[in-house]
């Protein structure tokens, strides 16, 4: 019985069963119609989106770096350039662990101990997502192929090439041009937007010389690139590119042949060489010496080579040129005297007596000449600048008074930065009353312009400034403000002329005849540079006494014994009949202004050379036209 | 002879059924439509493997050697008489249940998971067995009971799905113990299980998961269950893929970009491109048509599923085979829901298109089945 029960079932299960299967399949429609809403949803409705989701996924824009712009100098000669360089980078993003990544490369490339310092700082430093932090510099073919073989065990290292700057000169340059260097993080958060994007593939920005004045100029557009990425940030293809456009080039004034006849001519010794263009302002030499290979900046000076560099007691990071301040001697009597002539403080006929002092009415104090036993009973301001008198311009400035003698000198640029094109310029000082009631709370003593008379006391000068005074002189009356840019792009940079007050062309001659006697009469204090001379030069020496130790000098009674000597300083213009270049040299410690009126020599020597060279070459060009 | 005249005389459309004995296919128990509905839904996965793959031979190669041995399975399955099935089926369920035992205690890990048993070097995923035994063994149970099932034999059988279940929970593989889970259910729904109890069982869960979330569960077990339903809070991690494939599916739209131009799958973005995540990369390619495409494959192969399950001769073969093909539709739906983000990812396979091998020689066991069901002559044993 039980076995027809369960037939009978059999069919009612069968029916009960396909019931079922039609309440399942009804759920299977509405289950599908769920999933068919759902394509329909993403794939028509929303399609527009996604495909926009999935465009950003995969297309990535790269900026892409400009080209900076070349320095070049007068003659065409390359000073800074762009030298292909691998670089190894790390992405932190696409490192897993980079410990062990570091330690996997140490073994592969024997890297330095200050690689790793500079990379753990760089990693530090704000960043932008994704950007490569380089880890070494200037890779070899043979270390760029073991980071090839390798990379499938180094993810997010890479080996990129880019354009590194390089300054072939090495230390000529290093002060004038100066050197780029990696984007620290003070400059980055002190970017703007429209700073951000410009320099979104760029690493590196001017730090200080032309490189940073010029920084706007030299650095270019940044392109982009839209490209084809996967998941991992590997680049597939490029799909669309916009090229950037390469910085401007510049063009200096300056030529390199005397640039180094300039360095050659310090001898190693400390000091500054400035020679201007008397006609256009353009800086034809600029030397600070000792110098260093600006070379070491560019991808990050290790500090063992930093401390060397900041320690040396000989300062070679310090730009004197611009930066050094020095009482200027003697050497600004030439300028006092024409201002004494214009003040009609004192007069061409004029002579004094001079004993070897000079004596303030009602004062105890001596104020002595450099020479024991004075230049004679009759010294007129020819021979005064000629012999350098003292006794003669301690009395002229007291009858010229500081304030004559404060807004005389100031139209040469004493006490004033003198506006070059590189940055970090002093301005010296040119003492008035106004100064020193200011700055030392006291009134202006008649003594004080006495010291002012012979370029001591509070007066201090750069080596620009004078450079700058003489050629001032030299054109008569026209300051120029200097400048080292003759080109930028195409553009030619103009001079902007200051001129003083008109003075009479007699006194300007007066002024040129006694700075010719220092260099060329028997008695003047440069006869033994002048002697040699096949041209005429004007010039005239001072001597700065040293005061005090520099900040940061050990004491070592050697050293310190050849520091304590005066320094050697010479301005000159020449050739005296239609001047053309202007020089001031100051030798540090050089005693004897004789030193310092070699080396000018010797520079206005190699220009005039190169002037005549380059002036026969283009009349032998102008001989072939026709 | 006196059998089949009796046979013949209840049954008139039986002569029909003679008849097919004739054929080739029927003697070697190979449903046609149903091969035919494999053969090019096996062939189209491939060519979409070849792309999600990144156009690698390699997977293309290995799922080929799969689906030739899982062809050769189904084969011998469907050879395997029915009643032969019937009775091993508590047998292979024993066995099943023995070895996720043997999983938890000593089976080996993968992605911080234990599913595998190493056996002599030969890896195998026990939960696998269970996919076929679970349903199996509750239809036999409930194939020898009056139907629709008393409330004790609906506990029995709840127990009998429960178990496997729960140890698979435990390794843990969510994905594979809903599908177990399913499977069973799917058995006891088709066996007539009364609606009351349905909708009991479903008011008692609404109202117990109220207070559970108010009173039990914990805020950790709380925001993890929140995750699993809304991956797309969490944009780096379980958001990431659901995003990336929404963002493959949808970037297709009617069209595609093309077979192999693919842009998230090639470039890499699409995760688990050959295996979970595969619809993506089809519906990226061949943009909604290649779904559709895809569907009405599916559609046919169930079609012919829910026809052999109907057609079926003893209840045991009814219930399996309902099982089997409404267990097929419901992996097509939670995985193509996981990818296009209706539903949490739960790691379930497209089925015979994903790359993996295991879960295709299951799923052709399973049609072995159908096809044994299917071409079953009717053998009613009558006193």
């Amino acid at each position: 019985m039980p076995k027809q029960q369960h037939l009978k079932d059999h069919f009612q299960e069968a029916r009960l069963f396909n019931a079922r299967l039609l309440v399942g399949v009804i759920g299977i429609l509405i289950l599908t119609g769920v999933l068919l809403a759902r394509m329909y949803n993403l794939q028509v409705v929303n399609y527009k989106d996604y495909v926009t989701q999935s465009d950003r996924n995969r297309i990535q824009v790269q900026p892409l770096p400009p080209t900076r712009g070349l320095i070049y100098d007068h003659r065409g000669r390359l000073l800074a350039d762009n030298r292909p360089s691998y670089t190894l980078t790390v992405i932190r993003e696409q490192v897993r662990d980079l410990e062990q990544t570091l330690q996997v490369l140490q073994g592969l490339l024997h890297l330095d101990d200050d690689d790793l310092q500079d990379f753990h700082k760089r990693m530090q430093q704000r960043r932008r997502p994704f950007e490569a932090v380089p880890l070494s510099y200037r890779l070899t073919e043979e270390e760029i192929a073991i980071i090839a073989v390798n990379e499938y065990r180094l993810p997010g290292v890479k080996v990129e090439a880019e354009l590194v700057r390089d300054y072939p000169m090495l230390e000529s340059f290093a002060h004038s041009v100066g050197y780029v260097g990696r984007i620290n993080d003070r400059e980055l958060s002190a970017f703007d937007e429209e700073q951000y994007r410009r320099y979104s593939g760029t690493h590196t920005i001017g730090k200080i010389g032309l490189e940073h004045q010029y920084e706007e100029q030299l650095l270019g557009e940044v392109g982009y690139q839209y490209v084809e990425t996967n998941a991992r940030g590997r680049v597939l293809r490029v799909l669309e590119r916009i090229d950037p456009q390469p910085g401007e080039n510049l063009r200096l004034f300056i030529d390199t042949d005397l640039q180094d006849t300039a360095i050659e001519a310090m001898a190693g010794r400390r000091g500054a060489v400035v020679a201007l263009d008397v006609n256009t302002g353009g800086v034809l030499a600029m030397a600070s010496t000792p110098s260093y290979n600006p070379n070491l900046f560019v991808t990050g000076i290790s500090f063992a080579e930093y401390k060397a560099l900041n320690e040396s007691l000989d300062l070679p990071l310090f730009n004197r040129t611009i930066q050094g301040q020095y009482p200027p001697g003697s050497t600004i009597k030439p300028m006092l005297g024409l201002g004494g002539l214009h003040t009609r403080a004192v007069d061409a006929n004029r002579v004094i007596y001079d004993p070897g002092y000079y004596q303030l009415e009602g004062e105890e104090r001596l104020y002595r000449d450099w020479k024991r036993t004075g230049h004679g009973p009759r010294v007129d301001l020819m021979q005064a600048i000629r012999e350098s008198c003292d006794i003669y311009f301690y009395d002229m400035a007291f009858r010229m008074g500081i304030d004559k003698i404060h807004d005389f000198g100031a139209q040469f640029s004493l006490g004033s930065r003198t506006g070059i094109d590189v940055p970090s310029e002093r301005r010296g000082l040119w003492p008035s009353r106004a100064w020193k009631r200011g700055a030392r709370g006291l009134p202006w003593f008649p003594g004080d312009t006495v010291n002012v008379g012979i370029g001591q006391g509070d007066v201090l000068t750069t080596p620009l400034q004078l450079a700058v005074m003489t050629a001032t002189l030299a054109n008569r009356g026209h300051f120029i403000r200097p400048r080292l840019v003759q080109w930028v792009g195409s553009e030619e940079t103009v001079p902007q002329i200051q001129d003083v007050d008109p003075i009479r062309p007699d006194h300007w001659d007066y002024v040129f005849e006694g700075m010719e006697q220092v260099v060329h009469n028997i008695h003047g204090t440069a006869i033994s540079v002048g002697r040699h001379l096949n041209f005429h030069m004007a010039g005239k020496t001072g001597t700065a006494q040293v005061v005090g130790i520099a900040q940061g000098e050990k004491y070592d009674s050697e050293a310190l014994k050849e520091r304590q000597r005066d320094h050697a300083l010479f301005v000159a213009f020449a050739p005296v009949e239609k001047p053309k270049i202007a020089v001031a040299v100051i030798v540090e410690n050089g005693e004897k202004s004789s030193k310092a009126a070699a080396v000018a020599a010797e520079v206005i020597g190699k220009y005039l050379e190169l002037e005549a060279v380059a002036e026969a070459g283009a009349s032998e060009e102008e001989g072939k036209q026709p | 002879m006196s059998r089949i005249n009796d046979f013949q005389r209840r049954m008139p459309e039986a002569s029909h059924d003679l008849r097919r004995r004739q054929s080739v296919w029927l003697r070697w128990h190979i449903d046609l439509p149903l091969l035919l509905g494999l053969l090019v839904l096996t062939g189209f996965g491939l060519v979409v493997l070849y792309s999600g793959s990144g156009e690698d031979w390699h997977y293309v190669k290995r799922q080929s050697v799969f689906l030739v041995l899982a062809y050769c399975v189904m084969f011998t399955v469907a050879q395997v008489r029915v009643h032969v099935m019937e009775y091993w089926a508590p047998w292979f369920y024993l066995l099943g249940v023995i070895l996720l035992v043997l999983v938890l205690v000593m089976g080996v890990g993968a992605k911080g998971a234990q599913r595998w048993l190493s056996l002599g070097g030969f890896r195998f995923q026990p939960s696998e067995i269970l996919k076929l035994a679970v349903p199996a063994m509750v239809a036999m149970f409930l194939s020898r009971k009056i139907l629709p099932p008393k409330f004790g034999h609906v506990i029995l059988a709840l127990g009998l799905i429960g178990v496997p279940t729960v140890l698979i929970m435990k390794q843990p593989d969510l994905g594979t113990s809903i599908l177990i889970a399913a499977s069973g259910f799917l058995v006891l729904f088709f066996s007539g299980l009364p609606w009351r109890y349905m909708f009991g069982a479903a008011g008692v869960l609404a109202a117990g998961a109220w207070p559970a979330w108010m009173f039990v569960l914990r805020d950790y077990q709380k925001q993890r269950i929140l995750t699993m339903l809304n991956p797309e809070d969490d944009k780096l991690g379980a958001g990431w893929n659901i995003i990336q494939s929404k963002t493959a599916i949808g970037s297709g739209g009617i069209q595609g970009k093309g077979w192999l131009n693919g842009t998230q799958s090639h470039l890499d973005f699409l995760p688990e491109s050959h295996t979970d995540f595969i619809i993506a990369v089809l519906a990226e390619e061949l943009g909604l048509i290649g779904v559709l495409c895809l569907l009405a494959l599916y559609a046919w192969i169930i079609g012919r599923g829910l026809v052999i399950a109907s057609n079926a001769q003893s209840t045991f073969g009814r219930l399996l085979a309902g099982s089997i093909t409404f267990t097929f539709f419901i992996y097509i739906f939670v995985n193509i829901g996981m990818v296009s983000g209706l539903l949490p990812v739960v790691g379930v396979p497209l089925p015979m298109v994903s790359h993996g091998g295991t879960s295709i020689v299951t799923l052709m066991m399973g049609f072995g089945i159908l096809m044994a069901i299917g071409t079953e002559q009717r053998k009613v044993s009558i006193g």
